[in-house]
């Protein structure tokens, strides 16, 4: 196709709009209801600046910049509350739906060998590459505008046009400096995960580095934008440049390679099992270890995040009575102690998640006909669930330590007079019982009805209501008690209740037994 | 000795019979071969053997022991190939391999390196990576380097290319000559046919037919091509004479083999100049139990 380098472009784009046009509609719906919805909250829940002043003074310090960014503190506006707390969570999400998007329409095709099939169309050889670039452009450019137009139309007094515009844009350029980036990944690896995993790697080492120093891009440039304050146009400008740097590159790459290869060389796996990997809980930790890290990762920071406000808590809440209702009123105790039994609630609803998690791991090995290699062979049925059981309570116990640890250490830097460890871990780990009972109930399901263990998230989000919001809504206290949930002590504010913790065990005790017994009883389906 | 036994086995999923009443006997080394179009039952059986469903009626046992109560001990002594493989995309063939043997029981180190080679399966590959003929390879590398003495494969050839059929069935017979047993569900009849001794025909749930291929060869049609002198105009009319085809200068039909005598008597008075024969394949005798199903359930 000499002289006709870009022939078929516009085909291939309509071709790629009309196969994932229902994909595109749902990341923006997502991305752009999530950004919408945030003003008016902030709005409710800090109403006057005085409100606000006292959210921009829980904001200064270290752990809180290094998630979110600098921000115009000193005179924190709506508008400013909102791009401070917000863009740079939101500008992830852009970068994830472009990597996500950018390798689905290139390096997978090929892997899959669709890719194949065009190119043996008289079609050129960087066309479909350069197609998928003018979609995600026009994604992100449409990302841009309604954001920019959204935000404007809420009509916030702080939040006018062009800082409504620059808001949007910024997202964009992030968008499509990610979109640049996974080009170039899809080109130098072979396999459409490792192009994911290397373009995610890069987007976490950008935000983390950007903690580091401000003026790493892409996320560096962005805390730079300050939309509704500084309105900066210059870092938007940099990062389309830098887009359309890493596009070039891109094609370059795909211009000196053959069609199904990579630059990176495809790492060969090991030829041997492990001494680990040679028994049922073996395969189950393997099989679950790169979740169990992320997740690791994931409540140690929510934990910090959660601890570096607690220094500022005192003060914010003698001018927030909503907050100030939904926990138990005592004198003896400071508020920051009283809040911590909550705080260490909610931590333990999101550690039983990757407990449940990791426990109905099994059933989706059942569903894709893979216990069977295990059953077939010298493993009972109690070695499978047993070691599947084993893996999700130590997950749940270490999830529970994770976050405790993560809020310890935060609340040690910024509080006057910080708690001590053994008092944040026994607060965290007196759900325990409560997490075991969770996944005793799982197991009966697993064990009985395993098309039905979807229950058990509901029944885990009944507990998060009923004890996050019952004292908001005055809810009777029966409607707590249904709720394993319901019968953990509030540590360190009220007495370690031991009968109730040994009550929750033995509940779980006799589930789990019930569970196995009917799971060595059932037949295996798949 | 038979090391499989079911005696009247029922399973029942909801409103669907799957198995109805089978009996099943498979002696000690021997390849026993289980054939029955897709949704006959084949692998419900098997399943059923596995420990994996309990059925709902009968008994059925691996060594004399209980397949549901002492499923752990028996599969110490057996290996099991599903038709299709599905496995952990994140794990190498190699480190699966080891798995399976490790649950089982010691690895063959030797054996299993020279699988590998002979079925040209690369063990440092993501699973993720395998096409479905190479994670059959998988499961069946896993399968013969163990010390297994009874083997369980579920249509296990479906996808491999024909080069590796054979070594497949290089391997069977190698067990074979060990001694041990092997109980193959197939549809691919050659493959039976070649290395079975005694064949099972299963259709909706039951064994209907069961024997040696020579003990089933007599229950069914000889194919048979012949020229006579004289013409013969009511050949279609004889008794256990069927498909007739006429031929440039005679006759193509299936006859029955226990009206074989009558029909060569009455063949022999019209003279024949030339006869051919041959014996019914396994296809035909399948095909023709096929058959009646299908007309079965049309009626």
């Amino acid at each position: 196709m000499k002289g006709v380098p870009f022939s078929g472009v516009l085909r291939l784009s309509r071709f790629i709009i009309r196969q994932d046009r229902m994909r595109y509609m749902w990341w923006l719906v997502g991305i752009i209801g999530m950004t919408l919805i945030v003003p008016p909250a902030f709005n409710e829940l800090y109403p006057t600046e005085q409100d606000r002043n006292i959210m921009a003074e829980t904001m200064k310090n270290p752990a809180m910049e290094a998630m979110v960014g600098p921000g115009d503190l000193a005179n924190y506006t709506l508008g400013a509350m909102v791009s401070h707390q917000m863009l740079l969570m939101t500008a992830i999400a852009v970068a994830i739906m472009n990597i996500l998007l950018m390798v689905r329409h290139t390096r997978a095709e090929e892997e899959d060998g669709q890719a194949e099939l065009l190119r043996s169309l008289p079609i050129a050889r960087h066309s479909q590459l350069i197609a998928s670039m003018f979609t995600l452009f026009g994604v992100n450019l449409l990302l841009a505008s309604l954001i920019g137009i959204g935000l404007y139309s809420l009509s916030f007094e702080s939040m006018g046009l062009s800082g409504s515009l620059i808001y949007g844009a910024s997202l964009g350029a992030v968008g499509l400096f990610f979109a640049g980036v996974t080009a170039v990944c899809a080109q130098l690896s072979e396999s459409s995960r490792g192009a994911v995993g290397l373009s995610f790697t890069i987007m976490i080492g950008c935000y983390v580095m950007r903690s580091v120093t401000e003026w790493i891009p892409p996320f560096g440039w962005l805390t730079q934008v300050q939309p509704y304050s500084n309105n900066n146009w210059v870092p938007v400008v940099g990062l389309l440049g830098t887009s359309i740097l890493w596009f070039v590159l891109a094609v370059v790459l795909q211009g000196n390679r053959d069609i199904g290869s990579g630059f990176l060389p495809s790492r060969s796996g090991r030829a041997h099992a492990s001494i680990l990997l040679r028994h049922p809980i073996g395969l189950a930790w393997r099989l679950q270890r790169t979740a169990f890290i992320s997740w690791s990762i994931g409540m140690l920071v929510l934990g910090l995040s959660y601890g570096s406000v607690l220094g500022d808590l005192d003060s914010f809440f003698q001018n927030n009575d909503l907050l100030a209702s939904m926990i138990v009123a005592d004198e003896n105790s400071s508020l920051t102690a009283q809040f911590l039994p909550m705080l260490m609630a909610v931590l333990a609803f999101i550690s039983t998640i990757p407990a449940l998690l990791s426990i109905h791991k099994l059933v989706g090995e059942e569903r894709k006909s893979r216990v069977e290699h295990l059953l077939g062979r010298a493993v009972s049925r109690n070695q499978l669930l047993g070691s599947y059981l084993i893996v999700s309570v130590c997950t749940g116990f270490l999830m529970l330590s994770f976050s405790a640890l993560g809020l310890w250490l935060a609340g040690t830097t910024s509080m006057e007079d910080p708690f001590t460890f053994p008092t944040v871990w026994q607060a965290s780990i007196v759900h325990f019982p409560a997490v075991v009972t969770m996944i005793a109930i799982s197991t009966c399901l697993i064990g009985v009805a395993q098309k039905a263990t979807g229950f058990v998230w509901l029944y885990l989000f009944y507990g998060f209501l009923t004890l996050y919001l019952g004292g908001l809504f005055q809810f009777p206290n029966w409607m707590e008690k249904l709720s394993p949930f319901g019968y953990v002590s509030k540590l360190p504010i009220e007495d370690m209740n031991w009968l109730s913790a040994g009550g929750l065990l033995a509940v779980a005790v006799i589930l789990l037994v019930f569970g196995m017994n009917r799971y060595t009883n059932r037949d295996i389906e798949g | 000795m038979n090391v499989i036994e079911m005696n009247q086995v029922t399973k029942v999923f909801g409103k669907h019979q799957a198995l109805d009443r089978l009996d099943l006997a498979v002696k000690s080394g021997e390849v026993f071969g289980f054939i029955g179009p897709n949704g006959a039952g084949k692998s419900t059986a098997i399943r059923v053997l596995l420990g994996m469903l309990r059925a709902t009626n009968g008994t059925a046992t691996i060594f004399g022991k209980d397949v549901w109560r002492d499923a752990v001990d028996i599969h110490r002594r057996v290996a099991y190939v599903p038709g299709d493989v599905h496995l952990w995309p994140q794990l190498t063939g190699g480190e699966v391999i080891d798995l399976f043997a490790s649950l089982q029981g010691k690895i063959n180190e030797q054996k299993r390196q020279q699988l590998l080679e002979r079925f040209q399966l690369d063990p440092t590959k993501k699973c993720r990576t395998y096409s479905k003929g190479n994670r059959q390879k998988v499961a069946l590398v896993a399968a013969f380097a163990s010390d297994a003495e009874l083997f369980l494969l579920d249509e296990p050839t479906s996808g491999l290319d024909p080069l590796m059929e054979k070594i497949f069935q290089q391997c069977v017979e190698e067990v074979k000559a060990e001694g041990k047993t092997v109980l193959l569900s197939s549809h691919i009849l050659s493959e039976v046919e070649k290395l079975c001794d005694r064949v099972g025909i299963i259709r909706q749930g039951r064994l209907i037919e069961c024997g040696t291929l020579n003990e089933l060869r007599h229950l069914t049609r000889m194919q048979l091509t012949v020229e006579t002198r004289t013409p013969i105009e009511s050949l279609v009319l004889w008794q256990g004479v069927h498909d007739v085809v006429p031929t440039e200068s005679g006759w193509t039909f299936h006859a029955d083999a226990e009206e074989m005598e009558a029909i060569m008597q009455k063949l022999s008075a019209h003279g024949i100049r030339k006869i051919e024969s041959a014996p019914p394949t396994l296809e035909d005798l399948f095909m023709r139990h096929y058959e009646e199903t299908t007309e079965s359930r049309e009626v």
